[in-house]
């Protein structure tokens, strides 16, 4: 016999005496580590696989298409747009406490480095998360729920190949555009609010976005973009693949692939952050900003 | 590990002895396992399937029989025992291997279970396309057999899944589990929320499918009329947590002459659909549940 029991969930528990109150916490606390070391290895393990299949097998072209049309063309309004607004609400932050020192002049090198080395690639990953990583959480937690995800293995495709794999490349490939797409309507919004409404003189505007913003403040920025796009992806599939029952289950997916996303996003923005300035400083000790 | 393998050989030998199974069995399992966390679903569970049978495993909601058929495809990981599928055990086998194995399956679910971002004609092909190298000329051929054999008609090849009835996206289900030509079909409740009509459709369909070249076929099923019809061979499962430890999960296994005859209590309650003291039942574990929460 294996062992096991008929389980009875509404069975009276056992008294644990005047020490109760602190064994049903550390109960509670060993439940909760429990389980999130059960999920963080369930995370790496789907990681892996994911990667695994990409680079031992290639993707279909009519299940990568679909993915880089919805990720990549389908986000490119929403991303213009935030870039133009955040570029537009950086001129207007920023002009009157610099004018008040008199370096109103300089907004070009404040707005333009702003945009492309944090404000560019965060907040294109964060739309992303938001308008690309939420619908996937969904459409793959509908998948589980309908069985469709059960139906694909049933008939000898690996989910995870199929699914996971052509939105985690088409995130991989799509994010590093449209963040460059939001860092250009970025510098085009910042320069238009500082120049046609601040009346800054465009000589100026440009020669100091020249002097401060080099290749290197663009590249990294486009660095990050790749991470940020693959963890959105990763992070979205994986909730969409362990989605709870019934449309509570799904929406729940679809909130949290958002919450872990960004807090993801944030978390690897401040280590890549560290680690391409200290190879930019190992390079180029007098500063990246002349390549 | 090796205490369970040679756990499962003593268990093989003495299961075969006593079911004198006179056919090589194509699908075995030997002390099936199976639990959802802290819930056990499925206990001890043997089980011999010759090929070219039709096992119709019947039993109320929440007994595990679903859970059964998908472990008998590598859905569901057993916790302990073996699955064999032609001799061979599924869950030792690599992610590669198991693939091509479950190509020689077809499994049709409760809903369906098709893909709703393709057209009926696409998800007919998908296994198609998955396993077999052939030109779109003649994968459409094989979409338009197989729509034809479950009495669809060829206008629903570009239809979604979500413009179809019920009845209609069964069908479809079938017609995609025998895209490949299966050796084995799995049934999951395929008559399940469908009218009389419709549900005796079904039954004809896999009575059919049987015929098409000592097809097995492994029903799960509730609808007693439909097990009568189909079956060589019946099964039923109760629910552990009506069971007393050392009760065997499987209360009957028989033809279905024999399942009439049975004298099993619970088994007539079943098959005639009486509630009996289950009302009574259901009402102490609501009562016990209120307490539970309350406390």
């Amino acid at each position: 016999m294996s062992g096991l029991t008929a389980y009875d969930p509404y069975e009276e528990p056992r008294p644990l005496g005047p020490f109760s109150g602190f064994f049903n916490w550390a109960a509670d606390l060993g439940r909760v580590l429990i389980e999130s070391v059960e999920v963080l290895g369930g995370f790496a393990l789907f990681a892996w696989q994911t990667i695994g299949w990409l680079l031992s097998r290639g993707t279909r072209r009519d299940t990568l298409m679909p993915n880089l049309y919805q990720i990549g063309v389908l986000s490119l309004p929403v991303i213009a747009l935030t870039g133009m607004f955040i570029g537009m609400v950086l001129a207007v932050q920023t002009y009157y406490q610099f004018r008040q020192l008199g370096l109103h002049t300089t907004l070009g090198s404040v707005i333009n480095m702003s945009l492309v080395r944090e404000l560019g690639p965060v907040l294109a990953a964060t739309m992303l998360a938001g308008r690309v990583g939420c619908s996937m959480a969904a459409n793959l937690g509908t998948m589980r729920v309908t069985e469709q995800i059960d139906a694909l293995t049933s008939m000898g495709t690996n989910p995870i190949h199929y699914l996971v794999v052509p939105r985690f490349l088409s995130c991989l490939l799509m994010i590093p555009a449209l963040t460059v797409m939001g860092d250009f309507m970025g510098v085009v919004g910042g320069y238009f609010f500082s120049v046609f409404v601040f009346d800054i003189d465009k000589y100026h505007y440009w020669y100091h976005s020249r002097e401060f913003v080099g290749a290197w403040d663009l590249f990294s920025g486009i660095i990050k973009s790749v991470f940020f796009g693959g963890a959105i992806a990763l992070v979205s599939c994986h909730r969409g693949f362990n989605s709870g029952a019934g449309a509570e289950g799904v929406g729940r997916a679809a909130t949290s692939s958002f919450v872990y996303s960004f807090v993801m996003i944030l978390f690897l923005d401040l280590i890549l952050n560290l680690i391409l300035d200290g190879i930019a400083s190992a390079i180029w000790p007098e500063g990246a900003k002349f390549i | 590990m090796v205490s369970h393998r040679r756990y499962g050989l003593r268990a093989r030998s003495s299961y075969k002895a006593f079911t004198q199974v006179s056919k090589p069995s194509f699908i075995e399992i030997y002390d099936v396992n199976v639990a959802f966390g802290a819930q056990p679903v499925l206990r001890d569970i043997r089980l011999a399937v010759p090929r070219g049978q039709t096992l119709v495993v019947i039993g109320e909601s929440g007994c595990g029989k679903t859970v059964l058929l998908k472990t008998l495809i590598g859905l569901v990981r057993p916790q302990d025992g073996e699955v064999l599928f032609d001799g061979r055990d599924l869950h030792t086998m690599s992610e590669r291997e198991l693939t091509q194995e479950r190509a020689r399956y077809g499994f049709v679910f409760q809903l369906a279970a098709l893909f709703d971002s393709l057209t009926i004609g696409q998800n007919v092909a998908f296994p198609l396309r998955q396993h077999r190298r052939l030109s779109e000329r003649e994968m459409n051929e094989i979409v338009l057999d197989r729509l034809e054999e479950v009495g669809l008609p060829d206008s629903v090849v570009d239809k979604k899944p979500a413009e179809l009835s019920g009845g209609m996206r069964k069908r479809v289900g079938l017609a995609r589990a025998l895209a490949l030509d299966p050796e084995i079909v799995l049934y999951d409740e395929p008559t399940t929320g469908l009218d009389p009509i419709m549900s005796d459709v079904i039954n004809e369909l896999i009575i059919k499918t049987r015929s098409r070249g000592d097809v097995t076929s492994i029903v799960v099923t509730h609808d007693m009329n439909s097990a009568m019809k189909i079956a060589d061979r019946i099964v039923m499962l109760y629910p552990l947590a009506r069971l007393r430890p050392h009760e065997p999960q499987m209360i009957f296994d028989g033809t279905v002459e024999e399942l009439r005859q049975t004298e099993d209590r619970r088994v007539q309650q079943f098959i005639r659909g009486e509630a009996g003291e289950r009302l009574n039942e259901l009402r102490q574990e609501s009562s016990r549940r209120k307490s539970a929460s309350e406390r």
